[in-house]
């Protein structure tokens, strides 16, 4: 370990840090544009050309409104809970390659942050941690819309998370590997979401209800339930809010790409290693297209009927899928 | 001995960890102790990491600062027993029995030093591998398979027992299920 | 060996970094102008009733249960997907086993409407 490793790392953090914040900005644009396409209308694009300088007239808009605190509020954690909240996806996809390294400045670099053998564990792991922002942003707003918002979102997210876990064991099983560079590998010649279809499916799923995106966006049933745990925010602990919805976004569809669409693999990847990241965020970029098209195609659904969907139908699914895909394993497995 | 850099991480996740175990106790507000909890169960997993565990590290994150301390925080906010008033405080001989059971602590760590002979010396370094998921998993489900076993019957007396301390309030919920479906 | 963690470290201090940083700037560049009824929590325009934070329902604490316990049986699953090529079918009826114990739970829990919401 010599200090040029330690300069590596740092600037890798920084650019994914600074990629996903940038890519939150310009998902929220594509969203409103494609949103508004959907629905016959043309969308913000006065501020830049077709609308490109949007984002950051959002991002001045919010720096200079005045920050709420709503009387009775819990004010450390009313303060800490967007900045808990939006730590988990900024973190969550550093395990993710993106190609295999490239040569830089005379020096082999490694198009990952990390490469560890339990990495499917750490998106996990991650993910679990991640739903206390949301409680604690409802708890500490002395706001009932927004404690039972926090709390049904929370509720909401653990229970797909089950299903959601389950749905990454058909990946690790096909590639009898928890490292995720291992598991891009062994999708070489055939992405795991052709012979993993129901686990692909259960996670697409699970995974739009753990970021609270439509159709399962209970949190943000603003024409219904108000707002949910965001209520009393305002400025840019609202924005941290949204920036860590995004975030989430853009973090599953690179999750998803690598766990069941094949990663950074492509045609060509081999020859040309920097092809990797443009295939892996061509995949992002038809992900969250489909994420926004749903949006606009499904209406929401109902709370009682959403727990229902996590535990009496997903979860059972993507049980019942990893043991039939465990049986395959075994019995295709040469000893 | 360790290298250097091994050696400052351990003292500033061993200082953070003591740390959030104290404002665990002294916090008068349920919730932030809560997680102060959460904040000391993060740094253990650190500390196993330091010990060559990975995967053992992030199961602790995933399961108990994650799944068992939202339980934690749904508890405190089911009971409402977010504030601490100085009534709750005033449990009759908590203080005899919290120096009884220092005395007695520092009683057990006398003793450990003495049987052992002093703090013994650093262990050898693990294998690489040693920490794998690939060698834990062959380990538990070779080697330990009764245990593994047992502890699915565990988690099974855990779920019925959820089960049966909210039966009341499960019998309201299927009842008002079951006049729902009749009006509809 | 921690030296491939050592870059998710990085990774989270620079998180925790920005997070506060965003934070910061809307502290700085905020007007503070706060009256009373700025500071009153919303309640569709109404009046606040009673306390904002108050006891909930105790299907938290029941799906938070069920939670804790499936999501063991998860990490399980994780660990048993990485070495079931070694174990063989051996593993498949260890695995089955402990599946259908819990799966005996989730039915229970099924029956006795632990999974209802309305």
């Amino acid at each position: 370990m010599d200090a040029g490793m330690i300069w590596e790392w740092i600037i890798k953090s920084i650019f994914l840090i600074l990629f996903m914040t940038g890519g939150f900005a310009y998902v929220t644009l594509l969203e409103r544009r494609v949103l508004a396409r959907m629905q016959v209308r043309i969308g913000p694009n006065r501020v830049g050309k077709f609308g490109l300088l949007q984002p950051i007239a959002d991002a001045v808009k919010l720096i200079f409104k005045e920050e709420l605190i709503p009387a009775g509020a819990d004010k450390l954690m009313f303060i800490v809970a967007p900045v808990i909240t939006v730590i988990p996806a900024l973190i969550i996809t550093g395990v993710i390659p993106w190609g295999t390294s490239i040569n830089l400045f005379g020096r082999e670099i490694a198009l990952s942050i990390a490469n560890v053998n339990v990495g499917v564990l750490y998106i996990m792991a991650v993910t679990s941690i991640s739903v206390y922002g949301i409680t604690l942003a409802g708890w500490s707003s002395n706001n009932k819309y927004a404690m039972f918002g926090g709390l049904r979102s929370t509720a909401q997210m653990i229970s797909y998370e089950l299903a959601l876990g389950l749905s990454l064991v058909g990946p690790i099983l096909l590639a009898g590997s928890m490292n995720v560079m291992d598991i891009v590998q062994a999708q070489k010649t055939l992405p795991f979401a052709l012979l993993q279809p129901a686990g692909f499916i259960v996670y697409f799923m699970a995974t739009l209800a753990e970021i609270n995106r439509a159709p399962f966006d209970m949190p943000e049933a603003e024409q219904e339930l108000t707002a949910g745990y965001h209520t009393e925010y305002s400025s840019m602990k609202f924005a941290l809010f949204f920036m860590a919805e995004y975030i989430k976004m853009i973090a599953v569809a690179m999750i998803g790409s690598t766990m069941f669409l094949g990663g950074f693999q492509g045609p060509f990847v081999d020859q040309l290693p920097w092809l990797g990241p443009v295939y892996l965020f061509g995949k992002v970029i038809v992900w969250l297209f489909v994420d926004i098209w749903i949006r606009a195609t499904l209406p929401r659904i109902r709370y009682d009927k959403l727990m229902a969907l996590g535990w009496k139908v997903m979860y059972p699914i993507a049980l019942l899928n990893v043991f039939i895909t465990g049986i395959l394993v075994v019995l295709t497995t040469k000893r | 001995m360790p290298p250097l850099g091994v050696i400052i991480l351990y003292a500033i996740i061993g200082l953070v960890s003591v740390g959030s175990a104290v404002g665990l106790l002294v916090s008068r507000n349920a919730i932030y102790s809560a997680l102060f909890l959460v904040l000391n169960f993060l740094t253990v997993a650190l500390l196993y990491l330091v010990l060559g565990a990975p995967f053992i590290a992030l199961a602790q994150i995933t399961v108990y600062a994650g799944a068992i301390m939202v339980l934690f925080l749904f508890v405190i906010m089911m009971l409402g027993a977010e504030k601490l008033t100085e009534s709750s405080l005033r449990v009759r001989g908590l203080r005899v029995l919290a120096v009884v059971l220092g005395l007695v602590f520092a009683a057990e760590v006398a003793l450990f030093l003495v049987v052992r002979g002093g703090i013994p010396a650093a262990p050898a370094e693990p294998a690489l591998t040693f920490g794998d998921p690939a060698a834990v998993g062959l380990m538990l489900f070779q080697q330990y398979t009764l245990p593994f076993e047992i502890t699915s019957v565990i988690l099974l007396a855990a779920m019925v027992g959820a089960i049966v301390l909210t039966r009341g309030d499960l019998k309201d919920r299927l009842a008002r299920r079951a006049a729902l479906e009749k009006k509809a | 060996m921690l030296q491939a963690y050592l870059p998710l470290l990085i990774l989270l201090v620079f998180a925790v970094l920005i997070g506060f940083l965003v934070v910061a700037i809307g502290h700085v560049f905020g007007p503070k102008r706060p009256t009373a009824r700025k500071a009153a929590p919303y309640e569709s325009g109404m009046v606040p009733y009673g306390p904002g934070t108050r006891r909930i329902s105790v299907r938290y604490y029941l799906v938070a249960v069920l939670f804790i316990l499936f999501d063991i049986e998860t990490i399980f699953f994780l660990l048993w997907a990485v070495v079931l090529r070694d174990l063989g079918v051996f593993g498949l009826v260890e695995m089955f086993l402990f599946m259908g114990t819990l799966a005996v739970g989730l039915i229970y829990a099924w029956k006795k409407g632990a999974l209802e919401w309305e």
